[in-house]
């Protein structure tokens, strides 16, 4: 029976690591109570919300937070006509947060995600897990059986190329949930009281050219590496699909990240999901993108970029070209959203210009 | 004068050595059953399998025995297995072989430490040819031995030395006839899991190799088959068939499979970490598969696990080798060729303290040195769409090492040597009905 951990406030003391360097940012359209439970390890840091659904609706964030907020009228404001590629009724909004973020990390978690305890009981630190996960390489080159070399009491093992030890820098950490897994509609259909309860403690490297499902829950990443592909797609209202906002971003950043030679981390740490969403609401949000996935997995699969793709933008406007050439068979959906890629790219140059220019934005509320 | 053993007597001593190949003990006549099950227990050979034999007789004497001595169903003495949900093979105990090279001469702690696991498999050890003291085996298993003499009757004396130092093991997945072959260093020990139960490090070998492989889409809950788990959202339907898993690669708690370097850098690392996770190497990623725990399906790729790489110093310690990382490289890219899973995780087993990593270092940085040229190379093999088995994958590797290694070192020309007497060899006595 796994819980979550209920008292964190005597959590031992958190050296709050990257403190101005990272931005966490949470979708909501309820409420921000679960930030409570999250207070020791948040507090330190900025916090972007990003208010979905009824802007008229005022979300209230408990004391003490420093953060700022923007809804959909924000959105509209400092985007204009680009505030298009941004979803709408469907947390895939929270990408505007990433845009908007002036920090070099971003650290990405669900209002219904809590602190899990590992096996001793603790409770867990997941963004310090993260950070560590960011700030040390991966290995994407050559499988390791111990999993992550870097961890304490773990080793590259016999066998493995020393030339291959100083890894490549970390763009993504991909974290896991216990209690409510992150399973599609039919599987939990047919499994509705499975929990997680397997902590598994191991971080490891995705090997190059290997495709995975990126959950956006319990996520962070390097803005200043890879922050452009994360593109969460259009879903929600008005579009034909849903719960594949982060699917489609993993598969674009895990593409780029293995031409630009950057690393995915997945596994440790572990948040407590406390939510199962209604399998039969998600069922058709997804049914589209069941038969979808079908034709967008070998696109993914054999998609390359050409050497003059340096930059993360070039690399995410090819994928966008390739889309529209590849995939707009499938569904006119696609023609649409390779357009909303470029608009998506665009809206970021202009908001990120290369330093020495300076950019106007106008703040959301505080 | 000792009196003869009965011809009684001596059917009874086999049955116990053969127990896992009963099905049903009702026909015994009483005074014989007890005799079988007072030998089985001094054997130590009862285990739950043995004990719900003898109860299903139903015989009353047979019964009350075992109640007098308060014989107990025990809940979980070794880590219960249930075959995944997705395996609706049925697979009996004579489709196992465990096969041990022996590198030193007495297994006896070895032997009665894995009894509880290891008795109800037949046995295949084979002895370093270059170990001239006799092997000390103690008794109560099935078990076949082998060495030089038999290697040299075999093979010749020339290609024997094939077999020498940890190499010898591949003598026994020669002549094996079984499907499954589970295989494990001597210097190892059961693990406990977290809970502090002992690992059966067979059964979860058997099941990693009974359940499918997700070499082509990595699952972030790791293998979707296990009991608790599944695949994730996002995760393609058309891929959660799987396909079959060809290998499975255990790992070590305590002295974990470092190399020399490592090792000396941190003489007190231990490998204290329990990770409780079976994954599948995704297709196309290149990983060290250490030879220390594994098993692999002998139907399928029995030919590809081959003794070929051999340091020019190589040593009886792991430390001082790279055969087995070798193997295990064509091993990963044949897999990969004819759509097979490689699978790494559970289970653990307990490595014990042995040599000196120092010491080592002297001799096997050149292993080290080799690998860099060893990676490029198996990262750039291409093999024909015309090699459809594991037999032709080899060759083919063979030829390519022969022509673009071979004339980088002679360590590389006499690796390609190795794998085409190895294909050869197993031509002729690695398959057909006989074993030797």
């Amino acid at each position: 029976m796994v819980e979550p951990a209920r008292d964190t406030q005597a959590a031992t003391k958190v050296v709050p690591l990257l403190k101005d360097e990272l931005d966490i940012v949470i979708p909501t359209i309820r409420n921000l109570d679960f930030l409570e439970m999250w207070r020791p390890f948040f507090q330190p840091y900025h916090l972007i919300i990003v208010q979905d659904g009824d802007p008229s609706k005022t979300i209230t964030v408990p004391d003490g937070f420093d953060y700022e907020l923007y809804n959909r009228n924000d959105i509209n404001r400092i985007l204009g006509p680009k505030a298009s590629c941004i979803s709408f009724k469907d947390s895939a909004c929270r990408c505007f947060g990433y845009m908007v973020s002036k920090k070099k990390y971003i650290f990405t978690i669900d209002d219904d995600c809590f602190v899990a305890k590992d096996p001793s009981g603790k409770p867990i630190n997941a963004l310090e897990q993260h950070i560590k996960n960011i700030l040390s390489p991966s290995t994407p080159f050559f499988f390791n059986t111990l999993y992550d070399p870097y961890r304490e009491g773990a080793d590259f093992v016999r066998g493995y190329p020393f030339s291959l030890r100083e890894g490549v820098p970390t763009a993504v950490s991909h974290g896991l949930w216990l209690n409510i897994p992150d399973y599609d509609a039919p599987t939990q259909l047919v499994k509705p009281l499975e929990r997680n309860t397997r902590y598994v403690d191991a971080i490891l490297t995705i090997p190059k050219g290997t495709l995975f499902p990126m959950c956006g829950m319990n996520l962070a990443f390097d803005r200043e590496l890879i922050g452009p592909a994360m593109y969460f797609g259009l879903m929600g209202d008005g579009q034909p699909i849903g719960r594949y906002d982060d699917m489609w971003a993993g598969w674009c950043t895990k593409v780029i990240c293995d031409h630009l030679g950057l690393g995915v981390k997945t596994g440790l740490p572990y948040i407590y999901h406390s939510k199962a969403s209604n399998p039969f609401v998600n069922l058709r949000k997804e049914y589209k993108g069941i038969f979808w996935q079908e034709e967008i997995i070998p696109f993914f699969q054999a998609a390359t970029l050409p050497k003059d793709c340096t930059t993360v933008q070039n690399c995410y406007i090819e994928l966008s070209k390739q889309v529209k050439e590849k995939l707009s068979k499938v569904d006119p959906y696609f023609d649409k959203l390779a357009d909303a890629m470029v608009t998506w790219i665009e809206a970021w140059d202009e908001l990120n210009p290369p330093s020495g220019a300076s950019a106007k934005v106008a703040n959301g509320k505080a | 004068m000792r009196t003869q053993p009965s011809l009684l007597s001596l059917a009874i001593d086999t049955a116990v050595l053969h127990l896992s190949h009963f099905s049903d003990l009702s026909p015994l006549p009483d005074h014989i059953l007890l005799d079988l099950l007072g030998r089985t227990l001094k054997a130590g050979k009862l285990n739950e399998k043995v004990l719900n034999l003898f109860m299903a007789t139903g015989k009353d004497e047979i019964l009350s025995v075992i109640q007098a001595l308060n014989i107990q169903h025990v809940l979980t003495p070794v880590l219960p297995t249930k075959f995944g949900k997705m395996s609706v093979v049925n697979i009996k105990d004579s489709d196992v072989d465990i096969i041990i090279g022996a590198l030193r001469s007495d297994l006896t702690s070895f032997m009665n430490e894995w009894r509880s696991i290891f008795s109800r498999f037949h046995l295949i050890i084979v002895k370093d040819p270059d170990l001239n003291e006799e092997l000390k085996i103690p008794e109560g298993f099935n078990v076949d031995v082998y060495a030089k003499s038999h290697m040299d009757h075999v093979v010749g004396s020339s290609t024997s030395v094939l077999f020498s130092g940890y190499s010898c093991r591949y003598f026994g997945f020669l002549i094996s006839r079984k499907k499954y072959i589970v295989s494990i260093d001597d210097d190892c020990v059961p693990a406990k899991d977290e809970k502090g139960f002992l690992v059966d490090a067979v059964d979860q070998h058997i099941m990693n190799l009974t359940t499918p492989a997700t070499p082509f889409f990595f699952n972030t809950l790791y293998d979707p088959y296990r009991e608790g788990a599944d695949f994730v959202r996002g995760y393609p339907f058309s891929l959660r068939n799987g396909v079959m898993c060809a290998l499975s690669c255990g790992l070590w708690l305590n002295l974990a499979d470092f190399d020399a370097p490592t090792q000396a850098l941190k003489p007190g690392q231990r490998n204290s970490r329990y990770v409780d996770a079976v994954m599948t190497v995704p297709a196309r990623a290149m990983m060290p598969i250490s030879g220390i725990n594994i098993a692999f399906d002998r139907e399928v790729i029995g030919p590809t696990l081959l003794p070929a790489l051999r340091l020019a110093g190589e040593g009886k310690l792991r430390w001082e080798t790279m055969e087995d990382i070798w193997s295990g490289m064509c091993v990963k890219i044949v897999c990969d060729h004819l759509g097979m899973g490689v699978k790494s995780g559970l289970p653990y087993v307990w490595r014990r303290d042995r040599g000196n990593a120092i010491e080592s270092l002297k001799k096997e940085w050149e292993g080290v040195k080799l690998m860099e040229e060893v990676v490029p190379f198996f990262q750039s093999v291409r093999l024909p769409r015309t090699a459809a088995t594991a037999e032709d994958c080899v060759v083919e590797i063979a030829k390519a090492v022969k022509q673009k290694l071979g004339p980088l070192d002679p360590v590389f020309a006499r690796a390609a040597e190795a794998m085409s007497e190895w294909i050869k060899l197993w031509k002729a006595l690695g398959s057909g009905s006989l074993p030797l």
